[in-house]
């Protein structure tokens, strides 16, 4: 089953996104004995171009000279013309911002059925089928692919990167696509300066509405640095304007699945449950001995979280100084 | 300029999961059917910006795709503010087969903008919007959590991975929304329940389009290990385990 992987590059590098979406196209293809061609769009020197190889592509497609400003249909245009390229039968994308926008239209365009936001390799391959989550990650379903194409979006965070090696050839990639004729204008741009993407964090820090005052923050913010990781909150708390939209992680808003996650003061709703249960290892501390919040941590205490918080980081400095 | 906005009809949010016996389709008895989250956002934002008269905003219909059961929620839409309804009579399939079905409610009326959620709760399928615009061949903005007009001009706020971005799009578009959109959802007050019984309720046939995906069965997640509790007084065996057990330190 040969593979098309769309990478995204941010200022001309590529993140662990884009490797963890390699490396899953690698294990598809592997079904049926396939190969993987990754496309970049956008400004990304050959050098970053080629460290896709390490993770199982053979072939990069570089469509460079692209306006790198997402236009939905200048994007779809340029994919749906790279999977006729290299003839693949199933394309990969993350099941982020850009893959949701471009997703659902080469769906369209391949006439290729989706399945959004997949976490593991498909089941078989002769009919694909591959499991996702539903209900918010209440449960799983087995999606059956119907048509001869496919796309599988890959949830962040869910999927080993495997460095598997290999030569790669990169390739200057002319898709034929009118860029000027962008239905859509971008008039300004503001972009997060330096601070890591929640998204992107392996440790988040999150405090609810138990943290009392937005004015209590101080110590999240002081153990995500202390374990360089992000900081994150309930809903109630960006409604009180506590803390930035941005943070907020639930049903409602980002979903996240780091290798850590911490909640102080967070009663463990179900929608807030719902952007965070796919992490790793949850801990939470918590004054309600019976907060639900305790049937999905892996470990807690409980106790105050302001009294906690400090212990905690100082004990966490300890042990990393040892 | 007129309005559709598509209404997915979800089961509550705190609805306990349960499926049929044979693992193969949701139990839906005793479920509570509401609009789906981001869709209540749209329709609030599309009212805020019909009652400011200086935007070019005559009508805001609301529409879904499903079965003579799925009224209720589409009533409530009504309640909450929307001029009319249109349901077409079909049963949802798939992502493909229900997109097929606004598309062309959307392309039979005169609408200039289509707004939809960023994802159905119950399935998750992050879909129909895109589809829609892509079947119509028109443009569409993803992630927006802003939308406002300036003179006739349409301009959307969408999140990027990383920061925001301000994007005109000239109309007809599909806008896929997310949170942010509008603060909080309206709530309808009694006299637009009163109201919404007199609106305009159409009901339409389903065209003729395809299935791209099914589901074969659906499982529950593996239940737990239960939490390890660690003494407040002994935040030092917590920072332990996590370093020599769970190993994520
Ligand atoms: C459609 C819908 C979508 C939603 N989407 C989201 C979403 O995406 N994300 C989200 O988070 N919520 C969402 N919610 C809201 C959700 O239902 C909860 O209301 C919310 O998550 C609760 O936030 P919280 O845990 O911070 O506050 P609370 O529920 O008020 O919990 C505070 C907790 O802090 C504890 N506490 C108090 N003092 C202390 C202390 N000193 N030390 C330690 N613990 C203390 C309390 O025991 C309590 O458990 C949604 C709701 C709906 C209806
Ligand atoms: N049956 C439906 N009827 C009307 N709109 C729908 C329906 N299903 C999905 N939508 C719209 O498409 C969005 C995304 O849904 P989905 O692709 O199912 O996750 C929803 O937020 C709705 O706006």
């Amino acid at each position: 089953m040969s593979v098309l992987v769309y990478t995204e590059n941010w200022d001309g590098k590529f993140k662990k996104l884009s490797y963890e979406l390699v490396s899953y196209a690698k294990s598809v293809a592997g079904m049926a004995g396939g190969d993987v061609t990754a496309l970049s769009i956008g400004t990304v020197d050959q050098d970053e171009l080629s460290t896709l190889g390490t993770y199982g592509a053979s072939l990069v497609l570089s469509a460079d000279g692209t306006p790198s400003g997402l236009d939905n249909q200048v994007y779809t245009g340029i994919i749906a013309a790279a999977m006729e390229k290299c003839g693949a039968k199933v394309l990969v994308m993350a099941h982020n911002n850009t893959g949701k926008a471009l997703a659902p239209r080469l769906s369209v365009r391949l006439k290729a059925g989706l399945a959004a936001g997949v976490t593991a390799v498909p089941e078989s391959s002769g009919p694909l089928v591959v499991s996702k989550k539903v209900f918010s990650g209440k449960a799983f379903g087995k999606v059956e692919i119907l048509t001869e194409k496919a796309i599988l979006t890959l949830s962040q965070n869910s999927f080993e990167i495997n460095e598997t090696g290999g030569s790669v050839t990169v390739e200057s990639f002319d898709s034929g696509v009118d860029v000027v004729a962008a239905g859509t204008t971008i008039k300004d741009v503001q972009k997060q300066e330096g601070k890591l993407l929640l998204t992107d964090a392996d440790v988040v820090i999150s405090g609810g509405r138990g943290m009392k005052s937005g004015d209590n923050w101080a110590p999240i913010e002081e153990l995500a640095t202390v374990l360089k990781g992000a900081t994150a909150c309930s809903r109630p708390v960006s409604d009180e304007g506590w803390r930035p939209h941005e943070e907020h992680t639930g049903q409602t808003g980002k979903i996240i699945a780091p290798n850590l996650y911490m909640a102080f003061g967070i009663s463990g709703a179900i929608q807030h449950l719902a952007g965070v249960s796919s992490s790793k290892c949850i801990v939470a501390v918590n004054t309600d001995k019976d907060a639900p919040i305790f049937e999905s941590a892996d470990y807690g205490i409980v106790g105050d979280a302001l009294k906690v918080l400090p212990e905690l980081i100082s004990e966490i400095k300890a042990a990393k100084a040892q | 300029m007129r309005i559709l906005v598509c209404i997915s009809n979800v089961p509550d949010t705190t609805t306990k999961v349960k499926f049929s016996t044979d693992h193969a389709t949701f139990d839906d008895s005793g479920v509570q059917w509401i609009i789906n989250p981001w869709d209540e956002l749209a329709l609030t934002r599309a009212m805020e910006l019909k009652e400011d008269a200086s935007n070019p905003l005559s009508n805001v219909t609301v529409v879904t795709v499903g079965p003579a059961t799925v009224e209720p929620t589409l009533r409530k839409a009504l309640a909450i503010g929307a001029d009319d309804a249109i349901r077409v009579d079909a049963v949802s399939a798939d992502a493909h087969y229900v997109a097929a079905q606004l598309a062309a409610v959307a392309g039979s009326g005169d609408f200039g903008m289509i707004l939809c959620g960023i994802e159905s709760s119950d399935y998750n399928g992050s879909a129909v919007g895109g589809m829609i615009s892509e079947i119509m061949g028109i443009p569409s903005v993803s992630a927006v959590s802003g939308l406002k007009f300036e003179g006739e001009e349409v301009l959307l706020t969408r999140d990027i991975d990383g920061g925001k971005e301000e994007v005109s799009v000239p109309a007809p578009f599909v806008g896929v929304v997310q949170k942010g959109i509008a603060k909080e959802p309206r709530i309808a007050a009694m006299r637009g329940i009163m109201m919404a019984r007199k609106k305009p309720l159409q009901v339409v046939p389903a065209v003729d389009a395809e299935s791209f995906t099914g589901y074969q069965a659906f499982a529950m997640p593996e239940p737990k290990a239960p939490c390890k509790m660690v003494d407040a007084d002994n935040v030092k065996e917590l920072v332990n385990l996590l370093q020599n057990e769970a190993k994520v330190l």
